[in-house]
């Protein structure tokens, strides 16, 4: 019945009744002049009878009143007007509450990116991995994934996929591209439709090499082939072998991985021609994805519990299974509770809360120190009929204005800050993507949060206009506070603040210090002032057999560069982000089953001279040489955890070990430990194989030239460059310094120790603000009465003790609650790959310095003023 | 809420019951359209001089009814060639009237049985 459009006719409602009433009158009059009464007493007369003209228009307008819209824009109105007169105030409310709200929905819009939200897939909360059970990891064998298919009966389809690398030639240019093997009934299981052609199906697959096919990435296709709808049938190469071009996925297809978006799906059983790896052979090839769709009414449980008595029935029938057991779950961070992305996001979701919460905090002071200075105007509306509930309106009105300025201004920002992060590839041309740019439900939580706290912050000093005496109110001088004996809730919310804060900069300190430790860590090797350049020479037609005279040839040009110091090439290296690993056996073993391997070692198959260049010192034994190859004794060069875990404390010169029962290994040298793949992790063991002898007779294609130069890195680069694309024509590869890959393994821990610190930061200023707005308003309100004291012969410091003394009581209460706090999170920091634990000495440290300097800050001011007080002229004032 | 009043002319002020004004302008409208002096000179006319509507109260009344969608208004030329703001029923006005009445007649009814004589 009422529209919005009413209130804003107030005026024309108005003029026209005005009108109205005018030709009312001038009608009564001229009835009244031919009725034969002269105009001036008709003129009288008439308006006798009308009575007050000015009510009349006032009741008539006033039945199109609407009190509570009414009442409501005019408390919106006046609430405007008074964040206006108060610019500073606005401003800072505005700021504080613009960083903990956007704060909080950038952290949220990371975690329902990476753990909230589905994968791009119809039904995504029926699609179930199978890991392994306990503290496995996730990855199969493709013979037991078709036990899995074949055999299970609590699915209604399982696919399995494995990450590939290729170099795809188009036309005449060669990319590095990044794929996905997939098992034919992939997209089925998914049930997803291409957005041109058609995709692979189970019917396709025909055995070894048989559906030579390819479905592209939307992505992919847009960048490599321009979106053109004539690729269809179009014919590509990976590694040198022809496939074709059979469909394009949809747009908001990204495939099964939440971090990895392929660039395109082609049929397992043609993998093998690609990468020249068996994956059909062997039960301890686990390099499988597994995902499939539970038959309606079955439980992940019952799943789990189907699965492992097939596991079981798997082990009797083929030892390498032993000791199999599985578990289904949630695909991505989202399905493993020890994934640490998750466990780090939820830890800065509740921090990122903390630090609204803190915020709340101190503007809940504020604006009870605002309402507090309104007492008397407030107590006579109050007095003069006013009900509660409307000055508390009015008062609730500004505070969720203010939040929602500030949730509004800190989701603009947020939403900045995902967009970059969201086009952020890290790892170059390798196709990882943060899906985190926020969607619908982002916006709800923040206008939620913004609500949430205007409200938490408004209803605070809501309860001093509850107890309001309006008769004591209204008297000047009034002080509308509880009484300062007693703990009031101002205390309570300071408190909170310093707890906050103090948890915050113990976080902050301990990844800070974690940070410095990591950049000071012992590598094992010396990554700067190495340039890197990695290519894989299957992708330039060579085999396992004939790729070592290439890589000979590839060293030799390297080693000629001029500028170049050493050089040497291997199959790979630590930190390149990849990395293979193998299953130590101890010497004696005959079952080479899972079970009873010792564990798995980082593997590095590695040219004569290599620790030289890398500057890995040679513990005890000898380097590799050209001798070590196919037809001299299987050696190996291991590190110092490699060999206690196997041997204790006896030298490994000599000793052997296998990895299977045809790759027998006899130890000739003894490295010092390192890093292999994140700065922060614990020692971990390694081998090294020659690279001229292989494993067990597998010759590695991968060729990672590692160059130490004194020239600037880019010269060093661009002659490799040069190089490698004269020996490697058409291969693509890639040049890189192996301090940023060393850089790049850091970004976890560097993302958590600037989200840290600048919370903490955040959080300082607010505990900062927090003790300055409460001494000084302490010392504002007992002036008087300390300068009575004064004068009375009381000494300054018991004055400073009576004022100040509940800030600092506080301070350091908060403070010890806010460390032990602390200390349990940042062991969460800790199990992040952080090098620090809370308990470091310096951590404890600087966090006392930083609360101690935090309330020195904040007092200083209040303290000074309150020294400075000269009694006679304050009480002459009074 | 102000209660409409109707002054009766040569007798003492009377309150009448609520609603009553805004019947007798419905009514007045349901027969033709009209802008609010005529409004006022036809009740007093159709009263026999009995009923003087107060225009203090007719105005604020119009309005209610207004915005009540009860009635619509708009400028017209009177005969007499002046600028009036004619009234006009809508089809809600007339059915608040019909009940209106009815429910006035029903009320009439028993306050006529109270006040007659007792018979027998």
């Amino acid at each position: 019945m009422i529209s919005f459009r009413q209130i804003f006719k107030r005026s024309q409602i108005h003029d026209d009744l005005a009108e109205e009433i005018q030709q009312h009158l001038a009608e009564e009059i001229e009835s009244l002049v031919a009725g034969g009464m002269n105009r001036r007493d008709a003129e009288f007369a008439a308006r006798r009878r009308f009575g007050n003209t000015t009510l009349i228009e006032e009741q008539g307008s006033e039945a199109w009143r609407m009190p509570n819209i009414e009442g409501w824009l005019s408390d919106l109105r006046f609430a405007l007007r008074r964040l206006k007169a108060s610019p500073g105030f606005t401003l800072t409310a505005v700021t504080t509450l613009a960083l903990g709200i956007g704060a909080n929905v950038v952290v949220f819009s990371v975690l329902n990116g990476l753990i909230l939200r589905p994968l791009g897939v119809p039904d995504a909360k029926n699609l179930y991995q199978i890991s392994h059970g306990k503290n496995g990891g996730d990855a199969q064998a493709y013979p037991d994934y078709r036990d899995f298919r074949d055999r299970d009966p609590s699915f209604s389809g399982i696919m399995a996929y494995k990450i590939l690398t290729a170099g795809m030639s188009i036309d005449n240019a060669t990319v590095r591209s990044w794929g996905f093997a997939a098992t034919g009934n992939y997209f089925d299981v998914l049930g997803v439709q291409p957005a041109l052609g058609r995709f692979f199906h189970a019917s396709d697959e025909h055995g070894l090499g048989s559906a030579p096919y390819v479905v592209l990435s939307d992505d992919f296709w847009r960048r490599q082939f321009g979106a053109r709808s004539d690729v269809l049938g179009k014919a590509v190469k990976l590694n040198g072998h022809p496939f074709t071009v059979i469909g394009v996925a949809q747009r908001g297809f990204r495939g099964t991985d939440v971090f990895f978006w392929p660039d395109y799906w082609m049929p397992v059983v043609n993998a093998e021609q690609v990468t020249g790896w068996s994956d059909f052979c062997c039960r301890d090839h686990i390099e499988f994805m597994v995902m499939g769709r539970l038959k309606p009414g079955i439980a992940p449980q019952r799943a789990t519990e189907s699965l492992n008595a097939l596991a079981a029935q798997m082990a009797r029938e083929d030892k390498k299974d032993d000791g199999l057991t599985l578990r289904v779950r949630e695909p991505g961070p989202a399905g493993n509770e020890n994934d640490p992305v998750k466990k780090g996001l939820l830890l800065i979701m509740l921090l990122a809360g903390l630090v609204l919460l803190a915020a709340c905090a101190n503007l809940a002071s504020i604006f009870a120190a605002r309402a507090a200075d309104r007492a008397g105007e407030l107590a006579v509306r109050m007095a003069i009929g006013a009900s509660r509930w409307i000055v508390l309106r009015q008062l609730l009105t500004e505070a969720v204005l203010v939040s929602l300025m500030g949730g509004l201004l800190g989701s603009i920002f947020a939403r900045q800050l995902l967009q970059s992060l969201s086009s952020w590839q890290p790892f170059g041309d390798f196709p990882t993507r943060l899906l985190v740019v926020p969607d619908a439900s982002v916006y709800v939580v923040a206008i939620g949060l913004s609500l949430a706290s205007g409200i938490l912050f408004g209803l605070l000093p809501a309860r001093q206009v509850w107890r309001t005496d309006v008769v004591q109110a209204i008297k000047t001088g009034y002080v509308w506070m509880e009484s300062f004996r007693r703990f009031a809730m101002r205390d309570v919310l300071l408190a909170i603040q310093i707890v906050v804060c103090t948890l915050l900069v113990t976080a902050s300190a301990v990844a800070i210090r974690g940070m410095e430790r990591a950049m000071h860590v012992a590598l094992g090797f010396n990554p700067q002032g190495v340039t890197v350049a990695q290519a894989d020479l299957n992708m330039a037609g060579y085999t396992s057999d004939s790729a070592l005279p290439a890589q000979k040839r590839i060293l030799e040009q390297a080693q000629a560069m001029p500028g170049v110091t050493v050089a040497t090439i291997s199959d790979d290296m630590p930190f390149s982000g990849g990395g293979g690993q193998w299953f130590v056996y101890r010497w004696g073993t005959t079952d080479f089953v899972p079970a009873h391997m010792s564990f798995a070692a980082a593997t590095f198959q590695v040219a004569p001279g290599y620790l030289h260049t890398v500057q890995t010192p040679l513990l005890a034994g000898r380097d590799f040489t050209w001798h070590d190859d196919k037809n001299a004794p299987n050696v190996a060069i291991v590190n110092q955890t490699f060999a206690r875990m196997l041997y204790g404390d006896s030298t490994p010169i000599g000793q052997k070990f296998a990895l299977w029962a045809t790759a027998k290994y006899q130890i000739v040298g003894e490295v010092e430990d390192g890093r292999y793949h994140a700065v922060g992790e614990k020692p971990q063991p390694m081998m090294m194989m020659p690279l001229a002898q292989g494993i067990g007779g597998y010759m590695s294609t991968a060729a990672t030239v590692l160059v130490r130069s004194k020239l600037p890195q880019d010269q060093v680069a661009s002659a490799l460059h040069r190089m490698l694309s004269h020996e490697l024509p058409g291969t693509p590869f890639m040049v890189r310094s192996w301090s940023d890959s060393v850089d790049l393994s850091l970004i976890p821990m560097r993302a958590i120790t600037v989200v840290l610190g600048v919370m903490g930061l955040l959080a300082a200023v607010l505990a900062m603000t927090g003790i300055f707005g409460m001494a000084s308003y302490s010392v504002a309100k007992r002036m008087k009465e300390q300068g009575i004291r004064i004068a009375l012969g009381a000494k300054r410091p018991q004055v400073m003790l009576a004022v100040l003394g509940r800030p600092f009581l506080l301070l350091i209460c908060g403070s010890m609650l806010g460390l032990g706090a602390g200390l349990l999170t940042s062991r969460v920091v800790a199990h992040l790959g952080s090098l620090a634990t809370p308990s470091d000495p310096l951590v404890m440290f600087s966090v006392c310095l930083a609360m101690i300097l935090i309330g020195v800050v904040a007092t200083w001011i209040p303290a000074r003023r309150m020294l400075a007080i000269d009694p006679a002229q304050l009480l002459r004032e009074a | 809420m102000k209660q409409p009043m109707v002054n009766s002319r040569n007798t003492e002020q009377r309150d009448l019951f609520r609603g009553a004004l805004e019947m007798m302008v419905l009514q007045s409208l349901h027969r033709q359209p009209m802008h609010g002096y005529a409004l006022v000179q036809h009740i007093r006319q159709r009263s026999n001089d009995l009923l003087q509507v107060e225009e203090g109260s007719l105005y604020p009344a119009l309005q209610r009814m207004l915005r009540a969608r009860l009635l619509t208004a708009k400028w017209t030329m009177s005969p007499t060639n002046r600028r009036v703001r004619t009234y006009q029923i809508t089809a809600a006005g007339t059915r608040h009237l019909e009940q209106e009445m009815s429910s006035f007649e029903q009320m009439m009814k028993g306050i006529y049985l109270v006040l007659s004589p007792a018979e027998g």
